[in-house]
């Protein structure tokens, strides 16, 4: 089984004949090529071309994060599944208004549906389901993302009501995050981009061609759509359960005057839950099989793929339980 | 601009062998949704290739056909290594294509064709015989239309589960 790699330390990456080996102040580290899916570099990092040549060669993506943690970049290795009919499929339900902004719709109702499963399991009432039903109004983008707006200042709202007082925060606020929960939400949703992008990478789909987010905004785009979806499910979860069982407490943030940021200790509290969470399996409905909460966001690259080759309409996932 | 016939000769023995297990998979794999990339039964029939007839020397012709080893012994023999007999008719095709293809482009006529199965130490001698040419052809034919029209929706078989592609069909 494949798994993810997190370098957390300073640190080089050398090959020699066909392992990758991690060298840091601690010693030499083998990584056995054939067990690598993505890595994820925290630390900084050097590596040889050598062993960008076998990684390459093996199709691992490797996503870098700076100093504060947030997201740099990735190595993406040349594509390796390129289906033209796919990308001209891809690009025309770009093109085409109608047929994106279906799209868009699904990713921002997927999303919202699942924000509603994480309140629900708290019990806590909120205006998402009475929210959701404008989108059917909306004919442009700026209108979809409007309403995104709208039910997710409701949920960080009531993320409040689920958080010890001290985590509590007023609202989302970004680069730099300024206290605490805007920090692990920041931290996470660059996790989920990255695990998305992997994903997408072992898929035919073209990673800049997306419907929610603009195919300029950022390189990877349809990385981001793809994530709106799975946040709520890998990240918030996450922090409540990492924040309401004390596992991560003030000492595990970096504090200055207008930014916070979790620091190594917490990062490695957090990087190793979100993995175990990736790894977590779930008996699949349709498939009747069980299946990781990484291969989820493959699925739904899967699920994409059908709509836009036209053999089966998209449906985002919602939890089921 | 390609004749009928000439283009209809585009095709390669991957295709050949899925049109008889399941066109959902022959369509995908033609528009180049490819998966076995993943998978372990894929990787498993390589590595029987490399491992079980290492001083032979695969042939790849005009980038289409690929015969796992060819020898002569009077006529020409192509041989192809496979892993069961589960799909003994899909590789019973797919030689049969290849024995056809190098008789209609390459005009070599006294072709034999072997499926060796190692594993379980049997061989197949295949015949090409008038027949089966009308049969292939119509199968190529039958390839051709398949790939124009939109994907074939899947149908549930007991072969699926085992599919490189069954989260993609299924989910």
């Amino acid at each position: 089984m494949k798994k993810n790699y997190y370098l957390m330390s300073d640190g080089m990456l050398k090959r020699r004949e066909n392992t990758v080996y991690f060298v840091n102040k601690d010693g030499k580290k083998p990584i056995p090529i054939n067990k690598i899916y993505s890595i994820y570099a925290y630390g900084s990092l050097t590596f040889s071309s050598q062993a960008i040549h076998l990684l390459a060669k093996e199709g691992i993506p490797v996503h870098f994060f700076n100093y504060y943690g947030y997201y740099d970049g990735s190595f993406y290795p040349r594509e390796k599944l390129l289906s033209g009919d796919l990308i001209i499929n891809q690009a025309q339900h770009y093109l085409d208004h109608e047929k994106r902004i279906f799209i868009a719709k699904k990713f921002v109702e997927g999303a919202a549906k699942n924000m509603e499963k994480v309140l629900k399991y708290y019990s806590l009432e909120n205006k998402i389901r009475s929210i959701l039903p404008d989108l059917d109004g909306c004919n442009i983008i700026t209108e979809v993302m409007n309403v995104e707006g709208r039910i997710r200042a409701d949920y960080y709202q009531k993320m409040n009501e689920i958080l010890p007082e001290n985590f509590n925060f007023d609202k989302r606020v970004k680069r730099p995050p300024e206290n605490m929960i805007n920090a692990l939400i920041s931290f996470g949703n660059s996790m989920v981009y990255s695990t998305a992008l992997s994903e997408i990478y072992n898929t035919q789909l073209n990673p800049t061609i997306s419907y929610l987010h603009e195919p300029s905004e950022r390189r990877f785009s349809l990385a981001l759509d793809l994530s709106e979806i799975f946040k709520p499910i890998l990240v918030d979860r996450l922090i409540f359960y990492l924040v309401n069982k004390r596992m991560l407490s003030e000492d595990d943030f970096e504090k200055d005057l207008n930014y916070c940021l979790l620091n190594d200790k917490g990062r490695k509290i957090f990087i190793k839950e979100y993995d175990e969470r990736l790894k977590k399996t779930i008996k699949h409905r349709e498939l009747n099989r069980k299946v990781s909460y990484k291969r989820l966001i493959r699925l739904e690259s899967y699920k994409l793929i059908k709509h836009l080759l036209g053999s089966k309409e998209y449906k985002p996932f919602v939890m089921w339980w | 601009m390609l004749s009928d016939s000439e283009k209809n000769l585009r095709i390669i023995g991957t295709q050949i062998h899925y049109y008889f297990i399941c066109k959902t998979k022959l369509w995908l794999f033609s528009h180049h949704i490819q998966m076995e990339q993943e998978s372990d039964l894929v990787s498993l029939g390589k590595l029987l290739h490399e491992k079980s007839y290492k001083e032979e020397k695969e042939y790849t012709i005009d980038n289409l056909i690929s015969i796992d080893f060819i020898k002569k012994q009077g006529c020409l023999e192509l041989h192809e290594v496979k892993k069961s007999r589960t799909m003994k008719k899909s590789h019973e095709y797919q030689l049969l294509y290849y024995m056809y293809y190098l008789k209609q482009k390459k005009g070599i006529e006294n072709i034999k064709g072997v499926i060796n199965y190692p594993k379980i130490r049997k061989k197949v001698t295949i015949n090409l015989d008038e027949s089966k040419e009308n049969e292939l052809m119509d199968i190529i034919v039958d390839i051709g239309n398949i790939l124009d029209m939109e994907t074939p929706k899947p149908e549930r078989m007991k072969i699926c589960r085992k599919c490189a592609y069954f989260e993609f069909c299924w989910v």
